[in-house]
């Protein structure tokens, strides 16, 4: 108890502990949190009525940027895939920093889905045992259950690599890989039941069709690594911790396949509805041209798809993606911006125009609700960051057992690289 | 055939008007009083009031409820509907009846459009009534489509001539023009002076009670399920607002509750049931019943009796002497949208 306490006590300073450029972005995500708070208090004592939501359409920005963090948490796991399933020595030490960023956008995930409800202090109804739940006919209930079950997983995972890593022993024991093994099996199982919790909807036509799970799985595997390349070319830059060039190429080339498997999904699906262009095209119709002048969602598509397409071509150039300190956080903050959109304007919105009774209608976001998804994100960033930040630590060995002892511990400066862990 | 529609829409002489817009004005300052009362009573919550509350939190699904339990729940909700509304309210757990499956028949070659059955619904279902008024039957507005063809257009379609090559017309230049059914040309916010107009025809629309809902599959609670009548209903206390049912469902008939209802107390329906038309809370579904607390008394829906014309029938679909029955065995019958295979006891039919 006393060794977990001191753990605790270590990591929490290390996580604290940083430059100017650190505590702005620390103070950011507080900012925005605080700036959500009383929209929260009115989103949560008056209602969905202060959000877009309608009859009409009825899941909005809480449920699209829900299935976002469900991209990127599955996706975390191809961090994962290449130490422990390919045996890549460079990749083995980086798993853990996978793990945490699923934690981070699992968690804004899960309040993203209580806000989306409209009754959230009745969540305990969907719990096995002491609520009711519809098993095994609702998918929502399966999507309860794994998303949980994978944030379990991740924090026993990060919790006792780190832990370990802290008193100097090796992680590589059976219960650490067993747990690890799970975690990449069920990956793209949370994403696979968040498609059917979406695709099993009858009358919603632009989802109800046999790609959806593969375009998220696809673009999980697009915008998730974009994001870890980001973080960890923000990583090696930022601290000493040298992130070999292999692995964020490992992760360019997940990308860059990601993206071809989506253009391919995205062809085939607008094939198979517009060659005869029945019922079932209409939400894409809507989207793609509008609907009598009713047209807020083209420039969304068009623009949307012409950012996918651009990525991918540039990201088949060595100038673009060798060029780590511009042009391939650039190209990958375009990836993972415009999926983030592509979530709400093109995924949702359009596809419940027409309405079951044939009306058009157009998504209005208002101001708490925006400030109620900044702060929801902050949350989760704000977490993700303070694990990554003391997690570097760890794997650096600046915060360990030995460290505390040592009284006067000096920065020699030398770099450590990812490899050299235990 | 013409009919004066009911008062919905601006049809009244010029001072009848005046007169109906004045009653509306007083009314409305009436309700602001009653509404900032109740929500100075809300304020200063009695203890009873937040241990009702506590003890509804903790309330579990109705139909796993043992009998004491349902009755001390029956009991907590008529004191304080009693209390919110200054009324006796009661409300009923009248279980379903024996050897019934309901079923609704609806004439569209009658329907005028007036919406008498779309008023009457939101009056005896407790809906909200402003901010907004929810109503669970929506009357559709169709053109009959006599001109939709024209002679100008019947061969400019496409592929047009080109340079390739001329291989006729293979779009027919009429296309995408709409006639008879169409969803998407349909209108919901229609406002004439007298119904029906002359071109256009009705198609009310309201929960089908499906024989296989799909909202009842989707819902990850079971707060909606399907009662030994046929009717889906909802248990409004174990809702969790998660609308998978809405997004399941191809006839957009369930309405969520977006913010708090507003109900005035003078305009409250105090007869009420558990699953039908008791006032609901913020967040939380709703939709037709088939006015589940008239029908299991054998009364009939209130949307049935408010048809100036008589397009509306319904009954029990077990029982071979039903006027349901008759319609069904002798009408041209059809089911909306039957390729979904949701199998409605909801029909549509033409003499």
């Amino acid at each position: 108890m006393k060794n977990i306490w001191a753990f605790a006590k270590d990591f929490l300073a290390e996580a604290l502990k940083g430059g100017k450029l650190y505590y702005s972005w620390l103070g950011f995500l507080g900012l925005c949190i605080l700036a959500g708070l009383y929209p929260m208090y009115i989103i949560l004592s008056k209602g969905l009525i202060m959000t877009g939501l309608t009859d009409q359409i009825s899941m909005g920005q809480y449920l699209s940027n829900f299935v976002y963090t469900a991209h990127i948490a599955a996706a975390a796991i191809l961090v994962v895939i290449p130490g422990f399933v390919y045996k890549r020595p460079d990749m083995r030490d980086l798993a853990v920093l996978g793990e945490i960023v699923a934690i981070g956008f699992v968690i804004s995930g899960l309040i993203f889905v209580l806000f989306h409800m409209g009754r959230p202090e009745r969540f305990w109804h969907m719990l096995p045992f002491v609520g009711y739940p519809n098993f095994p006919s609702s998918t929502l209930v399966f999507d309860a259950i794994t998303l949980n079950v994978y944030l379990i997983l991740n924090v026993i995972a990060v919790s006792f690599f780190l832990y370990r890593r802290y008193h100097d022993r090796s992680v590589h024991v059976p219960f650490y890989h067993f747990i690890v093994w799970w975690a990449i099996m069920w990956g793209p199982l949370i994403h696979i039941i968040t498609a059917a919790v979406l695709g099993n909807n009858a009358r919603m036509f632009a989802w109800n069709t046999a790609v959806l799970p593969f375009a998220f799985l696809s673009m999980a595997g697009a915008s998730g690594p974009a994001i870890v390349i980001m973080i960890f070319l923000l990583v090696r830059k930022y601290t000493r911790l040298a992130i070999p060039d292999s692995a964020i190429d490992v992760l360019r080339k997940i990308m860059v396949w990601s993206l071809g498997i989506m253009a391919l999904v995205f062809v085939s699906e607008d094939f198979a509805v517009l060659y005869n262009s029945t019922a079932h095209a209409e939400p894409l119709k809507f989207a793609m041209f509008g609907h009598h002048g009713l047209n807020d969602y083209v420039p969304w598509f068009w623009g949307i798809m012409a950012c996918f397409v651009g990525s991918l071509i540039a990201l088949l150039f060595p100038r673009v993606y060798k060029s780590y300190d511009c042009w391939l956080p650039f190209v990958c903050l375009i990836v993972a911006a415009s999926i983030l959109l592509e979530k709400p304007y093109l995924l949702m919105f359009p596809s419940f125009s027409p309405s079951p009774l044939g009306e058009y209608t157009v998504y209005h976001t208002t101001l708490p609700e925006f400030l109620t998804l900044a702060a929801i994100w902050a949350i989760g960033m704000l977490v993700m960051t303070l694990l990554l930040k003391g997690a570097v630590g760890v794997i650096l060995g600046d915060v360990s057992r030995e460290s505390r002892a040592a009284v006067a511990h000096e920065n020699t400066g030398t770099p450590v690289t990812a490899q050299g862990g235990a | 055939m013409s009919q004066q529609c009911s008062g919905h829409c601006h049809c009244g002489k010029g001072a009848e008007e005046a007169e109906s817009i004045d009653t509306t004005r007083r009314d409305l300052l009436k309700y602001m009083g009653v509404a900032a009362m109740a929500g100075a009573m809300a304020e200063a919550d009695s203890p009873e009031a937040e241990a009702a509350t506590f003890k509804e939190w903790f309330q579990t699904h109705y139909q796993l409820m043992t009998d004491s339990e349902k009755k001390a729940c029956i009991a907590r909700l008529e004191a304080r509907y009693s209390e919110e509304y200054g009324k006796h309210v009661t409300v009923s757990d009248a279980p379903p009846l024996k050897g019934v499956l309901f079923g609704y028949a609806l004439n569209i070659q009658k329907c005028i459009g007036c919406r008498t059955c779309v008023h009457a619904c939101v009056q005896e279902n407790n809906q909200s009534r402003y901010d907004p008024e929810v109503q669970w039957i929506k009357v559709l507005k169709m053109e009959k489509g006599g001109d939709s063809f024209s002679e100008d257009k019947r061969e400019k379609g496409y592929p047009e001539h080109s340079a390739i090559g001329d291989h006729g017309v293979q779009v027919g230049g009429n296309a995408y023009t709409p006639a008879g059914v169409s969803l998407e040309d349909s209108v919901r916010y229609y406002d004439p002076e007298k119904v029906p107009e002359d071109g256009s025809f009705y198609f009310p629309v309201q929960c089908q009670q499906c024989e296989k809902p799909p909202c009842v599959k989707t819902c990850p609670v079971r707060a909606t399920f399907r009662e030994p009548n046929g009717v889906v209903v909802i248990d409004y206390n174990w809702c969790i607002g998660c609308r998978m049912c809405q997004l399941a469902c191809p006839y957009g008939a369930r309405r969520f509750n977006w913010g708090e209802p507003n109900l005035p107390p003078e305009e409250m329906n105090p007869k009420t049931h558990y699953f039908g038309n008791r006032p609901r809370m913020r967040g939380v579904m709703e939709k037709c019943t088939f006015c589940l607390q008239r029908t299991r008394e054998g009364r009939m829906p209130a949307c049935l009796e408010a048809c100036p014309v008589g397009a509306r029938k319904f009954g029990n679909l077990l029982d071979p002497q039903s006027e349901i029955r008759q319609v069904l065995a002798t009408k041209r019958v059809f089911r909306f949208k039957e390729e979904f295979n949701t199998y409605p006891k909801f029909f549509y039919f033409v003499d």
